[in-house]
């Protein structure tokens, strides 16, 4: 086993140092070293999104990036979208489109269409479909999310 | 939304509350089960056979146990000698025996993927790098991938004493010659006079199907963690649809009393049939007993495709025959469905379901189970039901057109009622099946015209499921403040928790909000069924109404004693327990439960119910579609799925049972297969190669909720859950037929495929099999 590294990262808003072997997976370190359990492994080679983390403003598959690459970087999970008293409104509109069934694809979903929002706050349902194309669910057929985010772009 | 009879007005039934588990999954909190961290944990991974069918003739585990954190390695030989008991398992029967082998190879792997040993260590990847280290000495054999190579004389046998159970209208066929075979089973069912229906008929059509093994597909890969404690007690939290369920094979599999298995849930992933039966937990608590510690397993993505339970491959033959005004005469139906590596697989549904939506007097309906080696089926969204409305639809289809009658009322003419007798001889209840056909028939989707352009059609399919009642079990405690918590042991796999507390609000005249849901462990709650078959919000909702009665009746006992008056004098009405004797004496639930103390102690009550009369659903899809005839692109350009929903509990939460059993059977219907190269190995076991829809490939999908209450629930509620993935594949590969002139024949209908439908069509004039007269 190699040595583990010290990495430091800005988590969440928190300053943050870890130790990481250089082979794992900066969703491996997130849930197993860290407890941020809340990022998602659905088939941890790249084409599910339900570990979709943003990292310096960008959204990214967490199984496909070293944790050791998350050095000097700003990153935040689903843990780190809401404010202590207040949902961020595509978790609110989530809640009450019913955009969610089982959930687990759910904090992907937020953090990719976080994505999205952040840049473009008035996405078209086509585009809002195209930028969430990397993330898979399997209980909703899409509508109720796509309404969702659609949702959240005028509460924003 | 639709309401197509008049019923009293709910104040908590068919409104949209918030779910009460929603926020802590939209924010990262929610515990699934690859999310349990215990002390001491270790981690175990499987090593899985690398061919289709072979003997194992040994297994060297030595090297494994030398690697540095390698702390147990199990293999068949560490669990007890399994016999041929059959336990219940919601919508199945299941042999212990087989779950144990499909959980850890015996003295034979049938299927690429099959599990034969396990390690735990201190890491994941040291289990994994342990793998490595154990070598399997393999007797490789022949193998069967389709049902039509493992019917032919001379193929190799899966279970070399294996008797085909040849069953006639639901009893043994002493008739039918047997032998070793891998044909399982072969049922049965005749009526009428199927000779006189081809003599009567003006219009007969004969066609065949193939379709592929599909997957459910569900996000979170198949996780346990199991302690074994040295007093022999084991607890497993595992991500489940049925925990009790869990607790049986396990206890039946490690051959411990059951009360000496605890099963807790976590949320749960996605399962849609898939996550009842166990795969990981004998051999999680096999080498949890061997080290003395917890131990986690966690799939893959490629292990939950090769290794875990899809729905079945099949080959299907249809002749139909109608007269002149489009009343079916005859109906032959032959389905052949693979069952994976061991026995059972949904073809007898298939059968039963595809038929009934239709009244059918001559038939002759064969279903035949057939082992190959691929992985063992599991339960998919309404087992079997799809494939054969898959066959019953296409067929009906070309039915009409030949007869020159629009597709709905050719199926309108046709339409099964109440007491109509299916394929088994046995009557339907109140069923919704000729309003959802009307509905769509007048639906302005169905009566627009067809968008404008070159190579656009439109299809109609209808699909059937029976829904299940079985036990469930629910307590109810009201808490000082006026809130009720409400214990259930239905895992939540989609809204349910919200669905069956509004249940018992409406009972107790309170809000949904007040009532706090929780999911309980196998120790802490009644038996309680399968989330499955349709039945949660049904059968569970039963209970919490039981539960919720027997509430309402201790709060008006308790209101008499404060009143001075007896229970009969108290009437309960919106919410109010009122002094009839007095009536400016009214207390509301909350004012009650703040005096419970004065007033006798807390109030609890439980309740267990085992209903029977699920409700019958219906479903109906009308999909638009346009095809790119150059490359056999499909892009659907609307769709609206109907479905009979009773009474919608959560209407948003119908809805998206609607909306996503709509998708997977688009899925199915286009992309979705299980890719067998000719060399036994699963080619497309990630998600790049599966190709599940995704947000791009779909428009919205408008359902269409239709409630014709079930006399059998007191709000009138069908289970809502499966239907809605039946009529998706005919519907599409109807409207492909319009968009193309194509008919397809077979599923997926991939691009390749209808480039060479097309193709073929040019080529010869016409497609598959004249019909006849």
């Amino acid at each position: 086993m190699a040595k583990k590294v010290i990495v430091q990262a800005n988590l969440n808003d928190n300053d943050t140092e870890f130790l990481s072997e250089p082979r794992q997976s900066l969703l491996e370190v997130l849930r197993e070293t860290l407890a941020l359990t809340g990022t998602k492994e659905g088939c941890n080679d790249g084409n599910c999104g339900a570990c979709t983390v943003m990292v310096d403003g960008r959204i990214v598959n967490s199984c496909l990036m070293l944790a050791v690459e998350a050095e000097g970087k700003k990153i935040t999970t689903i843990e780190g979208i809401a404010q202590a008293d207040k949902l961020h409104p595509l978790q609110q509109s989530f809640l009450e489109e019913a955009a969610l069934q089982c959930g687990i694809c759910t904090p992907g979903f937020i953090v990719a269409a976080k994505g999205l929002l952040d840049r473009e706050p008035k996405a078209d349902e086509h585009r809002v479909r195209h930028w969430l194309a990397g993330n898979l669910c399997r209980c909703t057929g899409y509508d109720k999310i796509i309404r969702a985010v659609l949702k959240a772009e005028k509460e924003l | 939304m639709t309401t197509t009879e008049n019923r009293p007005q709910f104040k908590v039934v068919g409104t949209r509350p918030v779910r009460h588990d929603g926020l802590e999954k939209v924010t990262g909190k929610a515990k699934y089960g690859a999310d349990v961290i215990l002390p001491g944990m270790l981690y175990g991974k499987v090593l899985r056979s690398p061919h289709p069918h072979a003997r194992i003739k040994s297994i060297d585990t030595s090297g494994a146990l030398k690697i540095p954190g390698v702390k147990a390695v199990v293999t068949a030989k560490d669990l007890p000698i399994q016999s041929d008991k059959m336990v219940e398992l919601g919508e199945a029967h299941a042999n212990m025996k087989q779950i144990a082998e499909n959980c850890l190879a015996n003295d034979k792997v049938l299927y690429k993927g099959h599990a034969v040993a396990a390690v735990a260590a201190t890491s994941p990847h040291i289990a994994e790098e342990a793998l490595d280290a154990i070598k399997v000495v393999y007797e490789v054999l022949p193998f069967v991938l389709n049902v039509d190579d493992a019917m032919k004389p001379g193929a190799t046998l899966l279970h070399e004493n294996m008797v085909t159970r040849a069953v006639l209208g639901g009893k043994p066929d002493p008739a039918k010659q047997v032998g070793k075979s891998n044909v399982s089973s072969e049922m049965r069912w005749v009526g009428g006079n199927l000779e006189q229906a081809w003599k009567d008929s003006h219009v007969i059509v004969e066609r065949e199907y193939f379709t592929k093994p599909v997957h459910q597909g569900y996000i979170e890969p198949h996780v346990t963690t199991v302690n074994w404690n040295p007093d022999g007690k084991i607890t497993v939290w595992t991500s489940t649809q049925h925990t009790f369920g869990v607790r049986q094979q396990a206890a039946a599999i490690l051959q411990v009393p059951e009360g000496m298995v605890k099963v807790i849930p976590m949320e749960i992933g996605g399962g849609f049939g898939g996550k009842i039966n166990v795969y990981l937990e004998p051999a999680a608590a096999m080498l949890s007993k061997k080290t003395g510690h917890p131990v986690k397993m966690v799939m893959t993505r490629k292990e939950v495709f090769e290794a875990s339970g899809p729905t079945s491959g099949s080959h299907m033959k249809m002749k139909v025959g109608a007269t002149k005004d489009g009343k079916i005469t005859g109906w032959q139906l032959w389905l052949a469905f693979e069952a994976g590596a061991y026995p059972g697989s949904p073809v007898a549904m298939g059968a039963m379901c595809s038929s009934a939506p239709y009244i059918v007097e001559n038939f002759d309906v064969s279903a035949l189970d057939i082992v190959v080696n691929k992985p063992k089926v599991a339960a998919y969204r309404a087992p079997g039901s799809p494939i054969g409305a898959f066959a019953v639809e296409s067929t009906l289809d070309e039915l009409a057109e030949k007869l020159g009658m629009d597709p709905m009322d050719f199926r309108l003419k046709n339409a099964a009622k109440e007491g109509t007798r299916q394929i088994t001889g046995a009557p339907l209840g109140k069923i919704g099946n000729i309003e959802v056909m009307t509905q769509v028939k007048n639906h302005p989707h169905y009566k627009s015209p067809l968008p404008v352009g070159p190579n656009v059609g439109r299809g109609v399919g209808m699909g059937y499921w029976f829904n299940i009642g079985m036990q469930s079990s629910a307590a109810l405690n009201v808490n000082p403040d006026g809130s009720v918590s409400l214990v259930t042991g239905s895992v939540d796999i989609g809204g349910t928790r919200v669905a069956v507390a509004m249940q018992a609000a409406e009972i107790l005249g309170i809000r949904a909000e007040d009532v706090i849901p929780t999911v309980a462990d196998t120790d802490s709650i009644g038996w309680t069924g399968v989330t499955g078959g349709s039945r949660t919000a049904f059968a569970t909702g039963i209970a919490a109404i039981n539960a919720a009665e027997e509430v309402k009746k201790q709060l008006i006992a308790r209101a008499a004693l404060m009143w001075e008056v007896k229970p009969e004098d108290i009437e309960f009405k919106d919410g109010l327990y009122i002094n009839k004797k007095s009536p400016k004496d009214s207390v509301t639930m909350k004012q009650l439960a703040a005096k419970m103390m004065m007033t006798g102690g807390y109030v609890t009550a439980s309740a267990t119910a085992n209903p029977r009369m699920a409700g019958a659903a219906y479903g109906a899809m009308i999909v638009d579609v346009k095809v790119d005839p150059e490359t056999g692109k499909v892009d659907l350009l609307r769709v609206t799925a109907f479905q009979d929903a009773g009474k919608a509990a959560h209407p948003s939460y119908v809805e998206g049972q609607i909306q996503g059993g709509a998708v997977q059977g688009i899925g199915w219907a286009l992309n979705e297969e299980y890719f067998h190269t000719t060399d036994g190995v699963m080619a497309n076991s990630s998600w790049l190669d599966y190709r599940m829809p995704t947000s791009l490939d779909l428009p919205m999908i408008d359902p269409v909720i239709i409630e014709v209450p079930n006399p059998g629930h007191p709000f009138g509620l069908r289970g809502v859950g499966e239907v809605g993935i039946c009529a998706p594949m005919a519907a599409i590969r109807n409207a492909i037929f319009r968009a193309t002139g194509a008919r397809m024949y077979h599923l997926p209908m991939n691009p390749g495929s209808i480039v060479e439908a097309i193709g073929a069509k040019k080529a010869a004039g016409h497609t598959n099999g004249a019909a006849k007269k």
